[in-house]
């Protein structure tokens, strides 16, 4: 392998860590409120409000039934309306954050039905609002789940980043295409699979260390 | 003395798939300050459904419940989160959040009443002392057994100083021993804080040892209500009787009977009394029913004896089993 593509696999892995980061940042920033609106508008919950469930329960399935890589290409021109271009790793960090928005929105909703009930029940007879029984109840009591959802979001985006380098979006991804694929160096395309899979297994371990610390039960 | 809770005519239906349900049939009873109230009842008479109207975490269908003259019904959300500050409750599953620990559960219903964070911290800490359980402020709920999860629930619910204490089945996870010891810890509440409290059970021994008046819920009727001791000793509906003789008891052929009721709780299941009772009195009992189980391995229950028919003779047995610490009460059953 030539110093070139050692560098260049050098900066893969930092690209596929920063489209990761950040798409996985601003996934759980939109998704986690909807996750939780979700939640607390479904039947039996303390927000129950069967049209904006119904509403939004069908865009989110919507969306996540869109293969992603059919979400990359029809969301180019969102992308460069947003960040001015389409190709690059910022780009590919928009199509990420909206492919990953559905998946958050739902993992989150799965843990916070996890919560007993009786959790519910003792803050409203408390007296605490709905907002606050989410906020100080709810979400700390589902927060050991919450982090493995987590984890399991970020490797699906890190999974996902690598398709985004069939528009252009850098990444190991890109770099397994192009010289593993297209130029048939099997030695780069081996190295790029394996680095992506060490990063996943991270991933998974840090979700699962993090929650297991948090978990007091 | 005054009326913390007045229900009148309270029913409760739940419509579940086309078909109803009525939980709540014409309810009407009122609940006086200071006192501790016992809701008894079979699982599934509607009493957990009776005691969630009275914070209304249960919505009625029709009649009226009242807080201190307020009609909860017509309480704005706002309002009622505010009431709901006054009562608090306690559950079977103790509810705690085993994310956080002891004193920050206990804080929590602080917070909600949006306590200073210094007072709260002070304030918890006093509850936890009171509920015995102050070296454990740091520690997360799994790691308590289940009498110091209780513990701690009735520290978080005392802490906003409420009115009132709802219990529900609040002791029914708890082994005999444990359940004393909550139940005491209620009473010493009740006397010390002048705390009303309203506890659901299925469990005789509960309202017999902590009870001032008794409601017996019988397939979502008010089947009987009264003193303790009166509904007790005397009981006058089916369903109040089914509760006080646990199988349906022998009934002797003759007409002066004198029957008397014995309880154990627990604490003296290792004494022979009956085979006392005859070595060193000389006198005999005639046992209509008994109904004694073991929990965790502690002898639990009643009798119903069938004593002398001479006065003096049957004051030497009373004494007897009262000096030995049992809970003696005569009973009268009319079929």
């Amino acid at each position: 392998m030539s110093d070139y593509i050692k560098d260049a696999i050098i900066t893969g892995v930092w690209e596929t860590f920063v489209m990761t980061f950040f798409a996985s940042l601003f996934s759980y920033i939109i998704g986690m409120p909807l996750g939780v609106l979700l939640y607390s508008t479904s039947r039996g919950r303390l927000l129950e409000n069967r049209p904006v469930n119904f509403v939004l329960g069908a865009i989110i399935n919507i969306a996540r039934s869109l293969p992603f890589l059919i979400l990359l290409v029809l969301l180019i021109p969102f992308t460069r309306f947003l960040v001015g271009q389409s190709i690059g790793t910022t780009a590919a960090i928009v199509p990420l954050t909206i492919g990953a928005i559905p998946i958050v929105a739902r993992m989150v909703e799965s843990s916070l039905n996890e919560v007993q009930p009786g959790i519910i029940e003792a803050a409203s007879s408390m007296g605490a609002s709905p907002l606050y029984t989410i906020i100080h109840f709810i979400i700390p009591e589902a927060t050991p789940s919450l982090l493995q959802g987590g984890a399991i979001n970020v490797a699906t985006v890190l999974g996902y980043s690598a398709m985004a380098g069939v528009i252009g979006g850098g990444g190991l991804g890109a770099i397994a295409l192009q010289y593993g694929y297209y130029r048939y160096q099997k030695d780069v395309l081996w190295t790029t699979v394996t680095l992506l899979i060490i990063m996943v297994m991270l991933i998974q371990e840090i979700g699962i260390w993090m929650s297991k610390k948090h978990r007091k039960t | 003395m005054e009326n913390v809770f007045e229900l009148q005519n309270v029913y409760k239906t739940y419509k579940n798939d086309g078909k109803e349900f009525t939980a709540l049939k014409d309810v009407s009873l009122t609940i006086e300050e200071g006192e501790i109230f016992g809701i008894i009842g079979m699982s599934g008479a509607g009493k957990s459904t009776l005691v969630r109207t009275l914070n209304r975490l249960e919505e009625i269908s029709s009649g009226s419940v009242s807080f201190y003259g307020r009609n909860l019904a017509e309480l704005k959300p706002k309002e009622l989160r505010e009431v709901r500050h006054s009562i608090s409750m306690i559950f079977q599953g103790f509810n705690l959040i085993n994310q956080r620990t002891v004193i920050q559960n206990v804080e929590q219903s602080l917070k909600i009443i949006g306590t200073p964070r210094a007072q709260r911290r002070e304030k918890a800490r006093q509850m936890l002392e009171i509920v015995g359980l102050l070296d454990k402020a740091n520690q997360y709920p799994a790691r308590l057994s289940g009498g110091q999860k209780q513990r701690v629930a009735i520290a978080r619910a005392l802490a906003a100083d409420p009115k009132v204490l709802l219990c529900d089945e609040a002791t029914s996870a708890l082994d005999p021993k444990i359940t004393g010891e909550i139940l005491d810890l209620l009473k010493k509440i009740n006397e010390e804080r002048k705390l009303t409290i309203v506890i659901i059970t299925h469990e005789m021994s509960v309202v017999e040892k902590i009870c001032d008046r008794v409601a017996i819920i019988d397939d979502g009727n008010l089947a009987e209500i009264g003193d303790v001791k009166e509904v007790f000793s005397n009981p006058q509906s089916k369903a109040a009787k089914k509760l006080v003789f646990p199988a349906n008891p022998f009934d002797p052929s003759g007409d002066s009977r004198s029957l008397v009721r014995i309880v154990f709780d627990g604490t003296q299941s290792n004494v022979p009394f009956i085979a006392n009772l005859v070595e060193k009195t000389g006198l005999k009992v005639n046992i209509l029913s008994a109904n004694t189980k073991s929990v965790g391995g502690i002898g639990y229950g009643q009798m119903i004896l069938e004593l002398p028919s001479s006065e003096r003779e049957r004051r030497t047995v009373i004494d007897f089993f009262k000096d030995g610490g049992l809970a003696v009460s005569e009973v009268t059953i009319n079929e």
